[in-house]
This record gives C-alpha cells, sequence and structure tokens, in this order.
C-alpha cells in the first residue's frame, strides 16, 4: 500500500519512481478533496486575497509531490500542506504587495506561518463560497469557480463534467478571478441585510450546478451524474454552514430525492426511461430516507420562524410525493396539484405552470389540464422549448384527438435540444400515428 | 462511489474501549461524525448494540430450514459493531477517512467498495429486456418528467 510504503520512508531519500509518484498524486488528490476548501478558505481571510490563496495552495502542492516522492508521505500531511501553502502565500504576498504601504502592517503581522492570523475560523469556507458565488461574476464564472474552490476540483475534472475543453475552463476560472479582483471584492461574508438574496445566489448556483448533471441540455449524455453528485455533495456542505436556514436543508432534500432515481432513469444503450416507467425497486432507498430527514428538518427550521415552505421545499415536498409512492398509480396527484399551486404563487412561471396541468390531468382528467396548457399557448409562453407541446400533445392522445396529437409531438421533437428527447419524442409521434393505443 | 467502513474490534480491543470514559468516546465518534457530514460525504452509518440474547444472533444457513443460534459470531473473536457508509471519489480518499476514525489497538476498520450499476453490466440484459416491453404496454401513460 502506498501509505505504508510512504511511512515507513519518511525522512529517507528514495529514488523517484514512476509508480509511487502516481501513489502520491492520488493520496493528495484525496487529501485535497477533503481539506482543499479549509486551507484555501483560511489563506483567503487572512490574506484578504482569494487569488493570490488558490495559487499558494497551488505552489503547496506542486512542493508536496516533489517533496513526499523525496522524502516519503509525512506523519500529517494536511498540516504538511497547510504549513506550506502559508509560507507561498507570505512569499507571494511581500512580492506582490511589497510597494503598498498599506498593506505593510498587515504583512508583518502575516510573517510567521504559525501566525494566529492563519488559524482557520468557523466561517472561513461559508466566506469562500460568498465570494466564488459574488454577483459580479456570471453564473457560468460562478459554478466554475465554486467548483475549483469549494468542490476542491482541479480545471481538468470541471472541464470534463461540462465537457468543454481544459483550456476553455481554465480561462473560465481565471478571468472570473480577474473579474473578482478587479471589481475589488473583498473576502467575506456579506452584510446582515444582503444575507438573503445572497444566500439565495448561492443556492442557486448549487441547483444550477445539479441540474445540469441531471440533464444536460444539450449533446448526447442523457445525464452527467458526476456534477450532480458534487453539486449534491456542496449542498451538504452549504447546510452544514448554514444548519439554521430552511432552504438549504431542503435544497438537499430535493437533490436527494432526484438523486435517489438515478439508477432507474436509464435503460438499455442509454435509452432514458421517464418517471411513470421506472423500475421503482432501483430507487436508492436511503437516499430517499436522506430527502426525507432533510425536508423534516427543513419544515421544522420553518415552522419554528413562522414560516411557510420557501420553493425548494415546496419543489422537494413534489419530489417526495413521487418518491414515496410505491407504484406509479399509487402517486398521490391531488397533493402534487395543490404543491404545484403553492409553488406557483412562491415562484411563478410558465414551467411551473405546466407541471401543474400535468398534476390536474392526472388529479382530475386531461380537459381540466388543457385548459391550462392552452391558456400558456395563448401567452406564447415556453415558445421554443419542446416542453409545451409535448404535454399538448399527451394530453390529446389521452382525449383521443389522435391527429392533433402527433402534430404537437412531431413539434415537440424539431425542438428538442437532447438527441435522446428527440428520439423518445419520435418515438411518440409515431405510436400516436399508428393508433396502438389512446383506445381509451 | 460508494463505500461502506466495517468497524471490526478483538475483545482486547472492545475491553481497552471500555477504559474510556463513555462520553469521551460519544464525544470522538460525534466529532468524527460531524467531520464527515460537514464535507458532505456521509451517507449512513450506525452503531451496532452489544450482544445479549435479544440484540444479536446468528442465522445460519447451512441446514434447512436455517438454523437461529446465539452464535458463534465468526472464528476471529472479532465482532462486527458499527458502519458507516461514504461517498469517497477515490480509493485513497476512503482510505484517508477510515485512517481519521478514533479507534485503538484491537479495532480494525474494513472498507469495501459498494457495488454499483455498472458491477453488473453483463447481467443487466434479461432484465432490462422485460422492463422495456413492460414500457411498452404502459405507453399511454403520461410521459413528463417531474423534476
Amino acid at each position: 500500500m502506498a501509505q505504508g510504503r510512504g511511512e515507513a520512508a519518511h525522512g529517507t531519500p528514495v529514488a523517484p519512481d514512476p509508480g509511487q509518484a502516481a501513489a502520491i498524486r492520488r493520496r493528495l488528490d484525496a487529501l485535497w478533496r477533503i481539506e482543499g476548501a479549509r486551507i484555501v478558505a483560511s489563506l483567503a481571510r487572512a490574506t484578504g486575497d482569494m487569488g493570490l490563496a488558490e495559487d499558494a495552495a497551488q505552489d503547496a502542492l506542486a512542493e508536496a509531490l516533489l517533496q513526499w516522492g523525496i522524502r516519503g508521505i509525512p506523519r500529517n500531511p494536511g498540516a504538511w500542506i497547510t504549513t506550506a501553502a502559508r509560507r507561498r502565500a507570505i512569499d507571494r504576498w511581500r512580492r506582490e504587495h511589497r510597494l503598498a504601504e498599506r498593506y505593510a502592517q498587515q504583512a508583518r503581522g502575516l510573517q510567521d506561518a504559525a501566525a494566529p492570523e492563519w488559524d482557520p475560523l468557523p466561517d472561513d469556507v461559508l466566506r469562500l463560497l460568498f465570494t466564488a458565488c459574488h454577483p459580479v461574476l456570471s453564473t457560468e464564472a460562478q459554478t466554475a469557480l465554486t467548483l475549483r474552490v469549494v468542490g476542491s476540483l482541479t480545471a481538468e475534472e470541471i472541464a470534463r463534467l461540462f465537457l468543454v475543453p481544459v483550456a476553455t475552463m481554465q480561462q473560465r476560472i481565471l478571468r472570473a478571478r480577474k473579474t473578482l479582483a478587479a471589481a475589488r471584492v473583498p473576502f467575506e461574508a456579506p452584510e446582515p441585510n444582503e444575507w438573503g438574496p445572497r444566500l439565495r445566489g448561492v443556492m442557486h448556483v448549487v441547483y444550477l450546478m445539479f441540474t445540469e448533471g441531471y440533464a444536460v441540455t444539450g449533446g448526447e449524455a442523457w445525464m452527467r451524474l458526476d456534477l450532480a453528485n458534487e453539486a449534491l455533495r456542496i449542498g451538504r456542505i452549504l447546510a452544514g454552514l448554514v444548519p439554521t436556514v430552511p432552504e438549504a436543508h431542503a435544497l438537499v432534500a430535493l437533490m436527494e430525492f432526484s438523486a435517489s432515481r438515478f439508477a432507474a432513469r436509464t435503460g438499455p444503450g442509454g435509452k432514458p426511461v421517464l418517471l411513470p416507467d421506472q423500475d421503482r425497486t432501483r430507487w436508492d432507498r436511503a437516499q430517499i430516507e436522506r430527502g426525507r430527514a432533510s425536508l423534516a428538518r427543513a419544515d421544522a427550521l420553518a415552522a419554528a420562524a413562522g414560516r411557510s415552505r420557501g420553493s425548494y421545499a415546496l419543489q422537494a415536498a413534489i419530489a417526495q410525493c413521487h418518491a414515496t409512492a410505491r407504484r406509479a398509480d399509487e402517486t398521490d396527484w391531488p397533493a402534487i396539484a395543490v404543491l404545484y399551486e403553492a409553488l406557483g404563487r412562491v415562484s411563478p412561471g410558465p414551467v411551473v405552470e405546466l407541471n401543474r396541468a400535468v398534476a390536474v390531468s392526472m388529479a382530475t382528467g386531461p380537459e381540466a389540464a388543457l385548459a391550462i396548457v392552452n391558456r400558456l399557448g395563448d401567452e406564447g409562453a415556453l415558445r421554443g422549448s419542446h416542453l409545451l407541446p409535448s404535454v399538448r400533445g399527451e394530453l390529446l392522445a389521452r382525449l383521443g384527438r389522435t391527429k392533433e396529437a402527433r402534430e404537437e409531438f412531431a413539434a415537440a421533437a424539431a425542438l428538442a435540444k437532447n438527441r435522446r428527447e428527440r428520439d423518445v419524442l419520435e418515438h411518440r409521434a409515431g405510436s400516436v400515428w399508428n393508433g396502438s393505443r389512446h383506445t381509451r | 462511489m460508494k463505500y461502506m467502513l466495517i468497524m471490526r474490534s478483538t475483545d482486547a480491543g472492545t475491553q481497552a474501549y471500555k477504559d474510556i470514559p463513555f462520553e469521551e468516546v460519544i464525544n470522538r465518534m460525534g466529532a468524527y461524525n460531524e467531520s464527515m457530514i460537514d464535507a458532505g460525504v456521509l451517507l449512513a452509518g450506525e452503531g451496532l448494540a452489544e450482544i445479549s440474547q435479544d440484540s444479536g444472533f446468528v442465522v445460519d444457513f447451512s441446514e434447512e430450514p436455517p438454523l437461529v443460534t446465539d452464535g458463534p459470531y465468526g472464528e476471529t473473536h472479532e465482532l462486527f459493531n458499527g458502519f458507516w457508509i461514504i461517498s469517497a471519489a477515490s480509493r485513497e480518499e476512503a482510505a484517508e477517512w477510515a485512517g481519521r476514525c478514533p479507534l485503538g489497538p484491537g479495532s480494525k476498520l474494513e472498507v469495501r467498495r459498494v457495488t454499483e450499476a455498472a458491477d453488473f453490466a453483463d447481467f443487466a440484459g434479461n432484465e432490462y429486456i422485460r422492463k422495456e416491453e413492460g414500457w411498452r404496454r404502459d405507453e399511454e401513460k403520461l410521459r413528463t418528467e417531474h423534476r
């Protein structure tokens, strides 16, 4: 085992060998995944400069790779990297700020890597998250930077998750850091009166990351689980950082419920399997239980604060209705229709309204639902999206209006961005044409 | 990937733990669990009650019907007394978390990867084909995904 060999070799120079270098690299990656955010966060808070903190941390990792290859893995590798990163930060600090007199005082305080200013504070990682999701950055930049500094992923890993070239992702991260520096964004949590919107911004980034992984909007892959799982991990970290905020737990609940269906969402050849057709025995029960626990916690916190469910809690409650139905036809559609109505009040929008129409169609019947969908169509909502025609198609098919249904499915297929979704819709259009179903 | 950390202790290891004040044990384990919760990696974990006639027994399948006995629990006198399931990106990350567990001499953590769908890829065919036929029959159902 690499670990044992490294420790035994501690203090004794050994000839570098490629196998050992790879083992050290893997050990460092693992360690960085666990400790990276905390190390970068405490460096950034002490120096007030997130970019410098990140560079210093990378220097320390490069140094570790070299030194550990020669001297073996130290007994406490986390502390080793922390100390090395502080020294590197001091070097960079001196170089980059030596001309600015107003930094001189602070620089003197930071000269010793053991100075108390370096010690981690409980909210360091929260500051890191707020800074990475700062509103001066585009959502794309916020997402990349959050994965980089809070998720402790390399630019290569992030590029792979977003299916973009490594150079593109490196550029995106670099630009984000330059934007933060140019806007002189301080490394701190926002003022209490800005907390609400800023925290909602952070949660939005985490959820976007999750949905991006859950169902890609373009390209060939039906889903990218790694990205969704990273979002879930960061969501859990966030809930731990702000444990009294109901919506943070609700967001985790929503992601847990959705993720519990990962295994059941693809069939042979990567073909998507939609909710009513999924094999529910393949849903991850433990994950559903975690979702229930998180939603219960969110509800209890909201009730204690005298608040009603927010957007994530309502979406999680809907996901919970699906997750706890043992069979598709046991789904509590009237409850879901009510939840969508509440969601429409909290965060109104055509997609919510369309989903409400689906719930109404299952709870009451297709006529009532078609009225909602037609109203959306008349308002010109969701123009250019395959969602409206695909739902209209289903409703028309259930009403026996086969020809109209087929036209809607064909229109939906033409608008679908994901090839797999398009296949499903084309198949659906074809099967309505054949008249092989909808005899009811 | 998911890994299971399985805690096993010899009689001596269990005895050594009994010499530490129980509150201390709770605090150390609590801090360990909290660190994994804060990192977003802890998926499940339980401690197992000490063995008594009511709290532990063995169901042995070498007989028909299976035989329920009070023990023994294994050849090694190492008792399985708790577990964690964590999410980890690599074997090294699982090893890193396992190494932080506050256990002493006489205790071991056996770390095992939890199987995932890919492990059964070769055997999925029949089931999937059956399922696919099921989908075709059910196609009347509304096909909007609720996210």
